[in-house]
């Protein structure tokens, strides 16, 4: 074997090798962090009241194809996220929660109509859809904060698309598990308020949680790894 | 990597118009698929077989495997980037990448997958991301630091020496009867085309030619060199 320019470089990768547990299959890791989510789903059901939002969620059909929806949206996203961390991944994965979204963000739309179909019922004003804005953005920040270090252990090479796709699933997620605080119907500003919390979780996790992705757990190793390599 | 595989490769990529093979550590029925992770365990190589159980070795910990290892990827890596038109001068650093890529992401490779179809995505994702930087790079600079010598300014005006015939040339030119002189003016000097210098002058594109081509030739008899045509 001939001397190669990168044999100083290869030298000191192999220099720094502590032992690495392999990543488990990422849909293993994705219901890993969907569990985290049902358990946090089940410590709050202790505190809402499931009756009423049960009869208020299957009385309207567009109000349950939207919980279906969103609830799709956040476990494909969620495989769909931790497919993306891998370095070999290919892009088409971003699509696979796209048709759950749809289904959410559709019947959400279509429960605009509420207000003149059901002028009676009860709509959020503007005060109590700032408290939808905010259950959303709080709940998302734990959240989100799990899910990218789980993805963290992994290297994703497109490092903003995937963080994307996790805010995604944590913004659905969020959404979902609102449900069961919210006595409102659907609404115009109620969607509104929604769609701009999605957004900005979405938003945040592509621009801090991109960043974050960019240099994952291993990264740091290499830095001590290069300097000997540059020597 | 041995040395003959280390010329086949070379050998693959050097055409460049052929369909290229597979990667000595790969079946040839799973090269170059644009699904990434169809390969399927029959179908994989014996090389390959050995490269996935190196890596596995390195997630160990086992420094020596993953030299090896790593030392057989850059002829790969190398040939990827060639493939993708990665410059020559560009190669390199693509390979440099790859290697630390591989260092950061080696906890995902999975053994029961084909080693070479997960080096093979990842080198072809840094040469692009290389040739994209290097595309945006280009876009906005120039590098041409002899760029002034070799090429005439446009917006130089005349007295910087523009397409002004020199004293010899002109003094032949005015020894030419007038028609001639005027086809060499109007066709050569003002590079007009035929039909423009028709316009220009009111006469025929024929006579033009006709008077064209008899004022070169006189100019070459004048100058006496055979390299005029």
């Amino acid at each position: 074997m001939t001397a190669s320019p990168h044999d100083q470089l290869i030298y000191g990768l192999a220099a720094d090798l502590p032992p690495v547990r392999r990543l488990s299959p990422p849909l293993l890791r994705a219901l890993t962090w969907l569990a985290v989510l049902v358990a946090l789903a089940i410590g709050l059901v202790a505190f809402a009241n499931v009756d009423a939002a049960w009869q208020r969620i299957s009385a309207a059909p567009d109000l349950w194809l939207a919980v279906i929806g969103s609830t799709l949206t956040a476990v494909l996203a969620a495989i769909a996220a931790f497919e993306l961390s891998l370095p070999d991944a290919p892009r088409a994965w971003a699509a696979l929660p796209v048709p759950a979204a749809l289904l959410w963000i559709g019947a959400s739309g279509f429960g605009c109509l509420r207000v003149w179909v059901a002028p009676a019922s009860h709509v959020a004003v503007l005060g109590e859809a700032r408290d939808c804005l905010i259950f959303i953005v709080l709940l998302s920040v734990p959240l989100s904060a799990l899910l990218l270090v789980m993805l963290r252990r992994a290297y994703p090479l497109y490092p903003g698309l995937t963080a994307a796709i996790g805010g995604l699933a944590v913004a659905a997620a969020a959404a979902t598990l609102l449900n069961f605080f919210h006595p409102y119907d659907a609404a115009a500003t109620d969607l509104v308020v929604h769609v701009a919390a999605v957004a900005v979780v979405i938003a945040a996790n592509r621009a801090l949680g991109g960043r974050i992705l960019a240099v994952p757990a291993l990264g740091r190793l290499d830095v001590t790894a290069q300097a000997v390599g540059s020597n | 990597m041995p040395a003959t595989a280390q010329a086949n490769v070379i050998r693959w990529y050097a055409g460049g118009r052929l369909r290229p093979p597979a990667f000595p550590g790969m079946a040839a029925g799973d090269a170059w698929s644009l699904s990434m992770r169809e390969a399927e365990p029959q179908l994989r190589s014996a090389d390959d077989l050995r490269r996935a159980a190196q890596m596995a070795a390195a997630q160990r910990g086992d420094r020596a495997a993953y030299e090896a290892l790593l030392r057989d990827c850059v002829p790969l890596i190398r040939a990827v980037a060639a493939r993708r038109g990665v410059a020559a001068g560009d190669v390199e650093d693509v390979v440099q990448d790859v290697l630390l890529t591989i260092h950061r992401a080696r906890q995902t490779y999975d053994p029961s997958r084909s080693f070479g179809a997960w080096l093979r995505t990842i080198a072809e994702r840094r040469a692009i991301d290389l040739l994209r930087r290097t595309g945006r790079q280009r876009a906005r600079e120039v590098h041409a630091p002899l760029h002034f010598e070799s090429f005439a300014d446009e917006r130089a005006g005349p007295a910087d020496g523009g397409p002004a015939p020199s004293g010899r040339v002109n003094d032949a030119l005015a020894n030419l009867p007038e028609r001639q002189r005027q086809a060499v003016q109007v066709l050569v000097l003002e590079e007009q085309s035929l039909s423009e210098a028709a316009v220009s002058t009111r006469r025929s594109k024929g006579a033009l030619k006709v008077n064209l081509h008899r004022a070169l030739k006189a100019l070459r008899g004048r100058f006496g060199a055979g390299d005029w045509s």
